[in-house]
């Protein structure tokens, strides 16, 4: 991995920074939030290391890495943060993003019909909220 | 005249959930007060927007936190996802003046800055009616079943502004669920999450977390699950089935709070939707003479 300085303040990390309202610096790695997180087993990168990639300027590993996808919003790891710092808000930062470029992560045409006719609501709102622009 | 409590189902409770709701607004009237239904309503978005930059997201429950406003000083949900969206963003409409100014201008138009309490239906029952008159009403003591009560994460998370109980080690479900009879069961998933959203998309990942929880409150002994959460009970329930057809072998019926309740306080077992299969909690009160 090649760290250098100017990627430590790129513009894409100090967007992550506004969008999410969270400041990486606080961030002293403890590992808590991927401890508790319940999907950090199937993410390419788990929380904590998420944002040690933003800390070292690694916008391509964070961007590519399916971990915004995968966060259930469920703030264990807020929850467990000995700083206060909330990962989940991170993540939805770097979903967000993505999104308004228009770039969806879920095809709303393709969805299975006994999902749209079973599911509750809530899933189906929640889903769109995260999944499409 | 009987106390009148003001009351939001949101969208879930209106149509796939439809016995949470029924069972809650008999059971209220068992209690002695009612849940009446706010006149005009619309859905919360069924997500808190986790940074503080989304404004947008924050205008649908504003709205509804708005409208009710001119009904009461107080409204009631039953779904957690409700619950956590509509009493996150009423934090801000009270303590955030530039969010709030852009909600208001931006958005819904009307004047609201956060007067309501924004309560859950275990709320009332602990601190307004008290588990000692449920305990007090109960006509079918529901008798040494054992029940693993399962909070998920909307109901706790984060503390600091939903605070319903203690986010770790939560209580409020077991002192309801001894109140009617049962006997609760601690079993170590009851506030990890069931994979919420993921039911879009990332079926493999809610039947792992939805299956751990379910077999973490059998291994504990549990006889069934109970929980607030549609969301929550659809994952358990459809995991289930995905696990099934794979050979797997979980019995244990989810039901929500108030059905036990509706069940605890003599209601007619035809209106409370108890549903069928692996889901049906009767055979487990025939085979107990309950
Ligand atoms: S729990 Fe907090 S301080 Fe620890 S690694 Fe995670 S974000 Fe950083
Ligand atoms: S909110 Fe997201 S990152 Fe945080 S613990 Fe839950 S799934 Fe993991």
């Amino acid at each position: 991995m090649k760290i250098d300085r100017e990627k430590l303040h790129s513009p894409f990390v100090e967007q992550v920074e506004r969008v999410s309202g969270e400041v990486f610096a606080n961030c002293y790695q403890c590992g808590n939030c991927t401890g508790g997180c319940p999907v950090s087993f199937a993410m390419d990168y788990g929380p904590s290391q998420i944002i040690r990639l933003l800390q070292l300027g690694q916008e391509q590993l964070v961007a590519t890495a399916n971990s915004m996808w995968l966060c259930v919003g469920c703030l264990q790891c807020y929850s467990r943060c000995p700083k206060g710092v909330s990962a989940a808000s991170i993540l939805e930062a770097l979903r967000q993003m993505t999104l308004r470029k228009g770039e969806d992560h879920e095809d709303v045409g393709g969805l299975p019909f006994p999902f749209l006719k079973d599911a509750p609501q809530q899933a189906i709102i929640s889903g769109f909220r995260k999944f499409v622009s | 005249m009987m106390m009148k409590i003001p009351y939001y189902p949101g969208c879930t409770l209106n149509t796939v959930a439809k016995g949470f709701d029924v069972s809650a607004r008999e059971s209220a009237l068992v209690l002695g007060f009612e849940l009446k239904e706010l006149d005009q309503w619309n859905c919360c978005g069924a997500s808190f927007p986790l940074t503080p930059d989304n404004v947008m997201g924050l205008a649908a429950p504003a709205k509804v936190l708005a409208n009710a406003s001119s009904e009461g000083d107080v409204v009631a949900t039953l779904c957690s996802v409700c619950y956590n969206v509509l009493k996150r963003t009423n934090k801000v409409m009270r303590d955030d003046r530039d969010r709030r100014r852009e909600v208001i201008s931006g958005f819904i138009e009307e004047e609201y800055e956060g007067g309501l309490d924004v309560v859950h239906f275990l709320e009332v029952l602990r601190d307004k009616v008290g588990f000692d008159r449920v305990r007090g009403a109960v006509k079918r003591p529901l008798k040494g079943i054992k029940a693993g009560a399962y909070y998920g994460c909307m109901l706790l998370r984060p503390f600091d502004d939903v605070g319903i109980d203690n986010a770790e080690a939560p209580v409020i479900f077991e002192d309801l669920l001894r109140a009617l009879g049962c006997e609760p069961v601690e079993f170590p998933n009851k506030i990890e999450c069931c994979g919420a959203h993921l039911a879009m998309g990332g079926e493999d990942i809610v039947t792992r977390l939805s299956s751990n929880v379910m077999a973490s409150a059998a291994g504990s002994g549990a006889e069934i699950i109970v929980t607030s959460c549609p969301l929550c009970q659809y994952n358990l329930v459809k995991s289930r089935e995905r696990m099934m057809e794979e050979g797997g072998d979980l019995r244990i019926p989810v039901l929500y709070f108030t059905q036990i309740l509706g069940l605890a306080l003599g209601q007619d077992e035809d209106i409370l939707e108890l549903g069928s299969g692996l889901h049906d909690i009767r055979p487990l009160l025939e085979e107990r003479g309950i």
